[in-house]
């Protein structure tokens, strides 16, 4: 009686995948919180997550391990500066990838990337505006990371606007790649023309840092954001697996297969660009995570998309995670933005998966 | 068992006509096949006739037989196909299609499961049942040994036969095919061709089938609708259709009508 075993043994599989995924990801966290210009230990960190959740007053976890609590500055080194910085770079990381894989199912499309609707572009444009234009609404200023959001909602609308508009109401995947394009190209030329416009001194820098994308700054609050929509969406779409499945041959295949896939394609592509527009409102516009980490994934577990959800966030994390670590140590106290070491370190990846591919056509 | 039958369907693209009011029926465990030239609509009919394209105008309606009761009382029922939800559809037919192909490094295995995608939740996992299903179309359509491949790594025949076999763990009561015997060797067509009968006959499957080998389409089918240029040339019957005062004008061709000397079907030659 081999079949039983036979059957069982994809899920068992993944599971081990999700597991060593998961404890790589955690370990990574807590390492890279230690790395840094001041020397901070393994123990300390947990010291001073340990004294920083607490129940209440005074019911800390530290006092529970009766662990003692870190001298007030190395404390605010890990709990407000590092920490903050190591999830939000997990969170978006995880987030990127995830949003990758479902476009290039949605679209069937092996060079989607979350940014295919033109998304990084808009926000680029929103959160330059208000850097340097100061852009304000009824006289309040903007915060960057909302203005960065609207831009990319504005750019999403108009993307399925045009892809609606030319396709009498479908979502042809073909259309909406173009268009996303139209508008993304559309979007740049109005930030090019701003930047050079109005850019001065000291400006470049943190202009380059949306362009490139970068985590420097984070705080509490980008780790509240990037986390909370990855995780709220990550788990929704985790539940769409067996329907991405459906479009592997196409969407009359889908249709074919009991898929309303108008309706889903809409539903994902919506709920998808609201997430990347979330993480590109903390974090600018990282590329080459969302399109290389799916590629790699599926080489490591196949197609079958219950199993590359998880594990496609899973390793988008943990990458990202070092990728932000590098970039922060390899020219301290310089900092990179973390999209120039993405884009270089995603590029070679992306190139060598193309040639080990080469038996597939 | 269920037959199915469309009415006036019209369906368009571009404000160009390209099915015009058909009317094509095909009852329960038989073998039907839509023949006609090249942009006939037959791709097009399938289609509307899976509830994938939304005909224009007309109507699809299936009829199911108990057979359980005697011809004179049997509990017909009808109903309307576009209004019934799709992953009920997607139980009742099954849509394979020409040259599906896909980049993804899905395993045949794996294409094959999606056919029990409409028999399950989508928040569900596989049943060993599934797994079993899976296991029997491949056999049936002698694709075993494939069953771990990559899907992109297939030949063009091989890949035809993983798409049967993913309608056949659809296990739908209404099969429909675009070309199914393309990119098959000799062999391989016959032996397609032989399970589709089997199906229809054996298993009580409405099978409608578009084919372009007209000999192959007299071996096989128990009725036969012409198309050409979107609309019903003739229906019938294979002596009825197979015939050359029928298909000359259509195709613009001298056919010639042999008969086969062991079975005595007709063999189709063109000049």
């Amino acid at each position: 009686m081999t079949e039983p075993l036979a059957v069982v043994e994809p899920a068992k599989t993944t599971r081990l995948w999700v597991l060593a995924g998961s404890a790589v990801l955690v370990a990574s966290v807590i390492v890279a919180v230690t790395i840094g210009p001041a020397e901070i230990s393994i123990t300390d960190v947990w010291r001073s997550i340990a004294s920083n959740l607490c129940l209440g007053e005074g019911r800390c976890l530290s006092d529970v391990f009766g662990l003692e609590s870190l001298p007030r500055l190395r404390d605010a080194m890990v709990w407000d500066v590092r920490l903050p910085r190591v999830l939000t770079a997990a969170a978006v990381g995880g987030g990127l990838a995830i949003c990758g894989m479902v476009m290039q199912s949605l679209t069937r499309n092996p060079l989607a990337d979350p940014y295919l609707l033109g998304l990084s572009s808009g926000a680029s444009l929103g959160a330059v505006s208000v850097l340097l234009l100061g852009l304000s609404v009824a006289g309040v200023a903007v915060a960057q990371p909302v203005a960065a959001f609207g831009g990319a909602m504005a750019a999403l609308a108009l993307t399925l606007l045009l892809t609606t508009a030319a396709g009498r109401g479908t979502l042809s995947p073909a259309r909406t790649v173009l268009a996303g394009l139209a508008v993304g190209q559309l979007a740049a030329a109005a930030t090019s023309f701003v930047i050079f416009w109005s850019v001065r001194g000291d400006q470049a820098r943190e202009v380059l840092a949306w362009l490139m994308g970068s985590i420097a700054g984070a705080t509490w609050a980008s780790v509240a954001v990037a986390l909370g929509a990855t995780l709220v969406i990550g788990t929704a779409l985790a539940f769409t697996g067996r329907t991405l499945d459906a479009f592997a041959f196409g969407d009359t295949a889908a249709a074919a297969l009991g898929v309303n896939v108008q309706r889903t394609r809409w539903t994902l592509l919506i709920g998808v660009a609201v997430l990347t527009g979330a993480l590109v409102s903390q974090s600018g516009s990282i590329g080459f995570i969302g399109l290389v980490i799916p590629h790699a994934v599926r080489l490591l577990v196949g197609a079958q998309h219950r199993a590359l959800l998880p594990l496609c966030a899973l390793a988008g994390a943990s990458i990202l995670v070092w990728a932000d670590t590098l970039a922060r140590t390899v020219f301290a106290p310089r900092e990179l933005p973390v999209g120039i070491l993405t884009a270089a370190l995603g590029a070679p990846v992306f190139a060598a998966l193309l040639l080990r591919n080469r038996s597939v056509k | 068992m269920t037959g199915i039958s469309a009415q006036g369907v019209s369906w368009s693209a571009n404000g160009r006509l390209i099915i015009d009011e058909l009317e094509v029926a095909a009852t329960p465990g038989t073998v039907t096949g839509i023949i006609g030239p090249n942009g006939a609509g037959k791709s097009t009919l399938l289609r509307v006739i899976a509830g994938v394209l939304r005909p224009d105008r007309g109507t699809v309606t299936l009829t199911s037989y108990h057979p359980a009761q005697t011809s004179v009382d049997a509990d017909l029922h009808e109903c309307d196909l576009l209004a019934l939800p799709r992953r009920r559809r997607a139980k009742l037919l099954a849509l394979v299609e020409q040259d599906a192909t896909t980049e993804l490094p899905l395993t045949v295995r794996e294409a094959v499961l999606l056919g029990r995608t409409p028999h399950r939740s989508p928040f569900a996992g596989d049943s060993i049942a599934d797994r079993a299903l899976v296991e029997q179309a491949l056999a049936r359509v002698s694709a075993t040994h494939l069953a771990d491949r990559i899907v992109p790594t297939l030949s063009g025949g091989e890949r035809q036969r993983v798409h049967l076999a993913r309608a056949l763990t659809q296990q739908p009561q209404v099969l429909l095919l675009d070309e199914p015997t393309n990119h098959l060797d000799i062999a391989a067509q016959l032996s397609a061709l032989r399970l589709l009968c089997s199906l229809a006959t054996d298993e009580g499957v409405t099978v409608i089938a578009a084919l372009h080998d007209l000999t192959l389409a007299a071996h096989a089918c128990d009725h036969v609708v012409l198309l050409d240029a979107g609309q019903v040339v003739a229906a019938g019957a294979v002596e009825e259709v197979l015939i050359p005062e029928v298909l000359n004008p259509v195709y613009q061709v001298r056919t010639t009508v042999l008969h086969h000397p062991e079975t005595g079907k007709p063999v189709l030659t063109f000049a």
